[in-house]
């Protein structure tokens, strides 16, 4: 009764519960189930034309056909393959064929982000400019369209395969692609492979004795040279007792066509190009933006504790500018390998040219060709972005 | 000390003047002296080669197409050519072939859109730069007006020149439309004027004034329809090409984008944890796919998902894409805009008693919005790239246009046909997004320096 009461008067329902409809929490219900009452609805819609279409259309559903015959060839494979294979085979086929490919885009791309980022704070003005203009050009111009320069105007030009430049070390280079040497081990060979992996864990262990010996006396061990000795020495060393046991299977220039070695096709090649060069504008952007982030003062500190520039570079610049560099470096590498999807275009097998142009050919079953590849990239997306904030947790933490 | 001493010292190096720059920045040290030099013998190679294939041994315009006399670079797009084939390219040339670019010249700008109703293309681009010009030079005042113009107008108006008379019918249900909008809108501007001082709703307000924008473009063919001034013939978007596409796609992408992305950032930001779900599940997954799969989405898949007999044509479905992935990604800057933002701001919206779209509208967005230009801007330029991978679901932009007359056409085909197409290509994207990351960065300076102070 006295609530009623104090709303009549005009003004004063200060001390009244007020109205249901000004309650957040009732709005914010009311607004979420709106939301998803809209949603619920929009999703019903379309399962329900999907299917009615489906079933006009005649076109089967489900995954059913991933165990059937695929039928067609792919033209390169990591795997064994086949056109008897299964589609769930030549799926796989497509993936590997995108990993590949991303991977080495990876590295050769950060490797050529870090040189060109690196130039262009050099203090040499013609080498800042080039690396620039190499920014400028690389970062402009649609990746789609430098795949096509690569593929059809640079590769598509170049000599057949019985006049194929000869290159250095045994390789040749045609409008077949990259004929390279194929190096074969022979026996005797796993032991050289044993030594390099004992190598690697005693340059980590080394690493990380120098590391608290620095932190208990304050004295540095020459881990560079130590590491190298290990890594490179060691192994050598084991190749040339062991009796080289490495062949190569070079590609031999027959009358019409190249045999032997190992060839990367044309559509690989110019997929590597196309993405290292365009990738590499912006890790150089990255790198560049990392390296001017760190603040000057830590420069001048270093310097003024008597530190070379090397090491003044190597203890104080490089760890603080990989924090800034690591996030949007994670951002370009999945860049990169979404980007790889654009293969289709100049017909590299990768998992979108196998899903979305073949598969989506042969069964005509749209949705789940494209929930497939699209599922497939989410994955990868998310499995990357995880180690990747993972690592850089571990990079932060040194902060404190 | 005998005075002299000091006179046999030499003097010091000269700090000024091109020959202390040289030192400076060339030659300080050897390993320096070592790098310029490579850099200079790369550069010379790389100047050679291009003088080389663009000019010195490039077909250009001639009787036979054979004459290097006279390079007149302009006359690839006003002409007249008279090398019509690419004949002289197969015979002689190992350079470029710019007779190619300047008889394709209109098919990459307008694609194959009717030879006489190109002039409302023109008209449209005319419009655009006017407004661009207006919205984007900070000199030129009303920069709420040309914005109202490029966002609600000028979309329209285009979207009538190009396509035509699609709605049919001299007077009907679009110019009913437009009296009702420009009534509604006229009616809530005036009442809110009506009570000065009093409590203006920020809703009603906007409402109006979108109205009242989305009523003009309709009035104006009302007019010109009833008149019999303009008569404007269909021209369905399989016509539509070349760079027109191009612009159709970033331009539409880039405003379609905006208010989802603003609408996925708030949500994002939301408390209400199923709004806020909703809008993370979409920008991830959006952002964690590439953009060929969603256009493939938006291609092969829509059209199931429709009712049947309800068909969208193909440029719309694949602008459809564009829209909903440049909005997941722009919702990402436009949430670091929003973070930007104290929360006193807001805090005290909500002291002051605004409501949600009052205190989003006035308070937060306007400086959010404005922090994140620079953003919004360098992403139109990696929209304005990624618009040529239209060409792989079958619709006809600059790039795809180039590549189909570079590689099916019999008439044009030469060992440099394609290349020269491809620069082509090239120069028009890279003098685009070049001007538009300058352009970013120039407005970055403006506001830095606002903020600096």
């Amino acid at each position: 009764m006295a609530v009623t009461s104090a709303k009549d008067v005009h003004g004063s329902a200060k001390s009244a519960v007020p109205s249901l409809l000004y309650r957040p929490e009732v709005r914010q219900a009311f607004y979420q189930v709106l939301l998803v009452v809209v949603l619920g609805l929009f999703f019903w819609m379309v399962i329900d034309n999907a299917i009615t279409n489906l079933r006009k259309q005649n076109v089967a559903a489900g995954f059913g056909f991933l165990d059937r015959t695929a039928g067609f060839d792919i033209s390169q494979h990591f795997i064994d393959y086949s056109s008897q294979s299964t589609y769930r085979q030549a799926i796989l086929v497509g993936l590997i064929n995108t990993l590949v490919v991303s991977v080495i885009g990876i590295v050769l791309a950060t490797i050529l982000g870090f040189v060109m980022g690196v130039a262009r704070l050099s203090k040499n003005w013609l080498i800042a400019k080039i690396a620039s203009g190499y920014v400028e050009v690389s970062r402009n111009v649609p990746l789609l369209l430098q795949l096509f320069v690569w593929y059809f105007a640079v590769l598509a030009s170049l000599p057949q395969a019985r006049e194929a430049h000869a290159l250095p070390g045994g390789g040749f280079l045609s409008v077949r692609g990259l004929s390279m040497p194929k190096p074969i081990g022979e026996p005797g060979f796993g032991w050289v492979v044993v030594v390099a992996l004992l190598g690697l864990i005693g340059s980590i262990a080394f690493a990380w004795y120098a590391r608290v010996r620095q932190l208990q006396t304050g004295q540095r061990l020459p881990v560079l040279w130590v590491t190298l000795g290990l890594l490179a020495m060691l192994p050598a060393l084991t190749f040339l007792i062991a009796g080289r046991p490495l062949s190569f299977d070079y590609p031999v220039l027959g009358r019409f066509n190249l045999a032997g070695g190992l060839t990367l096709q044309p559509e690989m090649v110019a997929m590597i190009l196309g993405l290292v060069f365009y990738t590499g504008g912006y890790i150089a952007e990255v790198v560049r933006a990392g390296i001017l982030g760190v603040n000057k003062g830590q420069k001048e500190a270093a310097a003024a504790i008597g530190l070379p520039p090397g090491l003044v570079m190597r203890l104080v610049v490089i760890p603080q500018a990989m924090r800034i560099i690591i996030p949007p470096l994670t951002s370009q590498y999945l860049n990169l390998t979404k980007n790889s999807s654009l293969g289709i275009a100049i017909a590299y097998p990768d998992l979108t040219h196998v899903l979305a142009n073949t598969t989506l050919g042969l069964t005509n079953q749209a949705i789940e060709t494209i929930a497939l590849l699209m599922g497939i990239y989410l994955t990868l997306s998310l499995l990357t972005s995880f180690f990747m904030n993972w690592f850089n947790r571990r990079m932060a933490l040194v902060e404190r | 000390m005998p005075a002299d001493a000091m006179e046999t010292m030499r003097p010091p190096h000269a700090t000024t003047g091109p020959i202390a720059w040289l030192r400076d920045n060339l030659f300080s040290s050897v390993t320096n002296t070592i790098l310029t030099l490579v850099g200079f013998v790369a550069i010379v190679a790389l100047a050679n080669g291009i003088l080389n294939w663009a000019f010195l041994t490039a077909i250009w315009n001639g009787p036979d197409g054979t004459y290097v006399s006279g390079w007149r670079v302009w006359e690839l797009v006003t002409g007249p050519w008279e090398t019509k084939t690419a004949a002289p390219c197969r015979e002689k040339s190992s350079g470029a072939c710019w007779p190619f670019i300047a008889n394709k010249f209109p098919q990459f700008i307008y694609g194959r859109y009717p030879l006489d109703q190109r002039w409302r293309v023109d008209l449209t681009l005319l419009m655009l730069v006017a407004g661009l010009v207006a919205m984007m030079v900070p000199r030129i005042p009303g920069k709420a007006w040309s914005a109202g113009f490029m966002f609600l107008v000028f979309p329209m108006v285009a979207f009538w020149l190009l396509s035509g008379n699609v709605v049919g019918g001299r007077v009907g249900m679009w110019d009913a439309i437009g009296f009702l909008l420009a009534l509604i809108g006229g009616g809530l501007l005036i009442t809110q004027r009506m009570r000065p001082g009093r409590y203006v709703s920020a809703t009603a307000s906007l409402i109006g004034v979108l109205a009242l924008l989305a009523a003009i473009p309709l009035l104006v063919r009302f007019v010109m329809g009833t008149s019999g001034l303009v008569d404007l013939p269909v021209v369905k978007t399989e016509f539509w090409g070349g760079f027109l596409v191009t612009l159709v796609v970033a331009l539409v992408g880039l405003t379609g984008a905006f208010p989802i992305g603003i609408l996925l950032a708030l949500g994002r930001r939301s408390k209400m944890p199923l709004v806020r779900w909703a809008s993370v599940g979409f920008i991830e997954f959006v952002r964690g796919v590439p953009l060929i799969t969603i256009l493939f989405m938006s291609s092969v898949m829509l059209p199931l998902f429709l009712p049947d007999g309800i068909t969208f044509d193909k440029l719309l479905r694949a602008l459809i894409g564009v829209m909903l992935f440049q909005g997941a990604y722009m919702a990402e800057t436009i949430r670091g805009g929003l973070q930007a933002i104290p929360r006193g701001q807001s805090e005290a919206a909500d002291a002051l008693g605004l409501s949600y779209p009052q205190k989003m509208t006035f308070i937060v967005l306007p400086q959010a919005l404005k922090l994140v230009i620079p953003g919004i801007v360098n992403s139109f330029v990696g929209l304005f790239k990624d618009t040529s991978l239209v060409l792989i679901i079958g619709l006809f932009d600059l790039l795809g246009i180039v590549q189909l007359n570079a590689n099916a056409d019999p008439n044009w085909a030469s060992p440099t046909t394609n290349l020269t197409g491809y620069v082509f290509a090239a120069i028009i994207f890279g003098l685009c997004c070049y001007g538009i990351s300058r352009y970013s960065q120039m407005i970055e300076r403006r506001l830095a320096a606002g903020e600096r102070r």
